[in-house]
């Protein structure tokens, strides 16, 4: 009961859009795509749903060769970013569609497309056309058809990108639950971390048509697997710096340095590119052997509860997230803290040297 | 204050109108006026009503079959081009909407450059090919020579509200489980629908006013309306009131096609390409 991917790729006009992927989605878990825009999601989800053929490699369900079926023929729910829905047809003979294409009967059709309404609160629109709906709604209605199609793979393509806060919120909470008890196997695309961070499950990161990285979201949030996958996987993306290990020692900036502690101590020496997720630089020195920074404020973005701060530091453009509103003096010098807890270790190619100690301990 | 132009300009825009209105009806109403008079009372007086009504002229064309046949196969061969031009277009303009092969572009501009030429250049080779293959006065000769004309202005109409369509649609159905032919018919005409009125509309108009190809291709059986009426200068002399009736018989199919297309026309030039 699963969906695997064997060495698929996929070129388009000489582009590569995958490259070769391996990938194992068992049934019943919710799996996370998360990457930019134009890094494949899409492209990945077209391939799984079979409207696109891979140019290489096989896709297996459960442990059947599907790679050139038809779309039709495989049991495939997908939901669009855009709100898709046949505008001909009344919402409620859009949730019934897939139902009456697989020939249920009457009163089946018309228990389970109740039944999804109820859940996507649709029951008061039945009659209406899905253009008269709000945006909520259409999206909601879409929902409700890969709901009743009790499909064995469903696909959500940024489902919320198109929405308001509000909506995206009451959406995003909800959707796993409605989910949860069919027991398929879920892909969510999305770009942004928070988002596979409440929705749980897998997470996979994809970044320019690779599949960086995969396993459960906590793991892959902590335990990063190179700097791609880190810088992914966090929002606004993981600050980096240049640091020299020598003996006990991490050297960075003007000659300052603090002691090596954690999974970082058994590394050798050399120089490392050490990474840092923004909420966790500091305006205030919290623990005793934080690391200081001197660095110039760029630009400051109040969103209410918190402040973004641009920050740069020799030649590096940070950002830090900072709590509450701040009042800060724009082009001047900045001095921050980190606590080295909270630093991952980089090899110059790139793959984790060292995770987080803070990481390694929760 | 504000409103003193606007009260202005009002009045001096409805005269405008009026005569604009005015200018443009009065060949119709004079059509209109001489249907309803008797052939004397047109060559001998000037008169801006009929002085003594008349119908007989319209008699004349629903009774008499060289008359009434001319209207007969105007409206067959006009049919069967419908058909065959949106059965033709359809499928051309949806693989042209949503497909990528090559050559696809100049195939399409080509298309257009068909209806740059002159019905005239194709008179002749349609003549020599429809007598030598038997298909020379019958319905369905006209038809498939205004096919030529038709299917490309059909094609490009189509193909503008085909590409409004998402392609997530057509994909969104194929998951769902929908054949492509069911697909077709289910969901994505009825979401084209303005589309296909106005392809209907101007192919309706092209091959109903057509006068060369379709009075060069027929004799006898398939001869149009238009070509009945400028057949008619007789011994007699002209019949003036008989040709008026003829006249104001063929505005109203165009007419009426009109009033009922005239939605999809506002939001098919507004959507569309045309």
């Amino acid at each position: 009961m699963a969906l695997e991917f064997q060495g698929v790729s996929k070129v388009v006009n000489g582009q590569v859009h995958i490259h070769p992927t391996d990938l194992m989605l068992h049934s019943g878990t919710m799996n996370v795509l998360l990457g930019p825009t134009l890094s494949g999601k899409t492209s990945l989800m077209r391939l799984m749903a079979g409207l696109d053929v891979p140019n290489t490699g096989r896709i297996l369900w459960q442990g059947k060769d599907v790679t050139g079926m038809r779309v039709q023929d495989r049991k495939v729910a997908m939901v669009y970013q855009q709100f898709i829905n046949y505008p001909s047809m009344s919402v409620y003979d859009n949730i019934a569609s897939p139902m009456r294409l697989m020939g249920k009967s009457a009163t089946e059709v018309d228990k389970a497309v109740h039944k999804a309404a109820d859940l996507m609160r649709l029951s008061p629109f039945l009659d209406r056309k899905p253009l008269e709906l709000s945006g909520g709604q259409q999206q909601r209605c879409a929902l409700a058809r890969a709901l009743v199609k009790d499909a064995g793979l469903v696909l959500l393509d940024e489902p919320l990108a198109n929405l308001d806060y509000k909506l995206r919120e009451e959406l995003r909470s909800e959707i796993p639950k409605i989910f949860e008890e069919a027991g398929s196997i879920f892909v969510y695309a999305t770009t942004e971390p928070e988002e596979a961070l409440l929705l749980g499950g897998n997470t996979a990161t994809v970044w320019q048509g690779r599949v960086i990285q995969f396993g459960l979201t906590p793991d892959v949030y902590r335990h990063p697997l190179n700097a791609t996958s880190a810088r992914v996987f966090s929002d606004p993306p993981m600050n980096f710096l240049e640091v020299r290990k020598s003996g006990g020692r991490l050297e960075f900036g003007d000659g300052q340095s603090v002691a090596v502690t954690g999974p970082a101590a058994a590394l050798t020496d050399g120089i490392y590119r050490a990474g840092f997720r923004p909420n966790h630089l500091e305006l205030n020195q919290h623990v005793k052997d934080a690391m200081q920074f001197n660095t110039r404020l760029h630009v400051t973005e109040i969103t209410g509860s918190e402040t973004f701060v641009h920050l740069e530091h020799h030649g590096e453009r940070w950002v830090g997230l900072m709590h509450g509103v701040q009042d800060l003096t724009l082009g001047a010098d900045l001095p921050v803290w980190l606590d080295p807890a909270h630093v991952y270790l980089f090899a110059q190619d790139g793959s984790l040297a060292a995770p987080a100690s803070y990481a390694v301990a929760a | 204050m504000a409103s003193i132009p606007a009260q202005r300009t009002r009045p001096r825009f409805n005269i405008v109108m009026v005569l604009y209105i005015l200018f443009m009806l009065l060949p119709i109403y004079w059509l209109i006026n001489m249907s309803l008079k008797t052939n004397a009372e047109i060559i001998s007086t000037f008169s801006l009503w009929p002085q003594n009504l008349t119908f007989a002229n319209y008699a004349t064309i629903l009774t008499d079959s060289s008359w009434y046949l001319g209207y007969v196969n105007s409206m067959i061969y006009v049919s069967i081009n419908m058909v065959i031009s949106l059965v033709v277009a359809l499928p051309a303009a949806y693989a042209f909407s949503r497909y990528s092969f090559m050559g696809d572009k100049h195939l399409f501009f080509w298309l257009l450059t068909n209806r740059m030429s002159p019905p005239a250049v194709f008179a002749l080779p349609f003549f020599q090919l429809y007598s030598s293959v038997g298909l020379f006065d019958t319905h369905i000769a006209v038809a498939l020579a205004h096919t030529l004309f038709n299917v490309p202005l059909a094609v490009w109409i189509l193909e503008g509200f085909m590409r409004g369509v998402p392609k997530e649609i057509d994909e969104t159905a194929y998951i769902d489980g929908y054949s492509f032919p069911r697909f077709f018919v289910r969901i994505f005409t009825p979401l084209i629908s303005s589309g296909i009125g106005v392809a209907a509309f101007f192919i309706f108009m092209f091959s109903w006013v057509e006068l060369l190809l379709s009075r060069t291709l027929t004799s006898v059986n398939a001869k149009p309306i238009a070509a009945v009426m400028t057949r008619t200068v007789s011994a007699s002399g002209m019949d003036w009131g008989v040709l008026a009736a003829a006249g104001v018989l063929t505005i109203l199919p165009g007419a009426l096609v009109i009033y009922f297309v005239r939605n999809h026309i506002a939001k098919g030039f507004a959507l569309g390409r045309v």
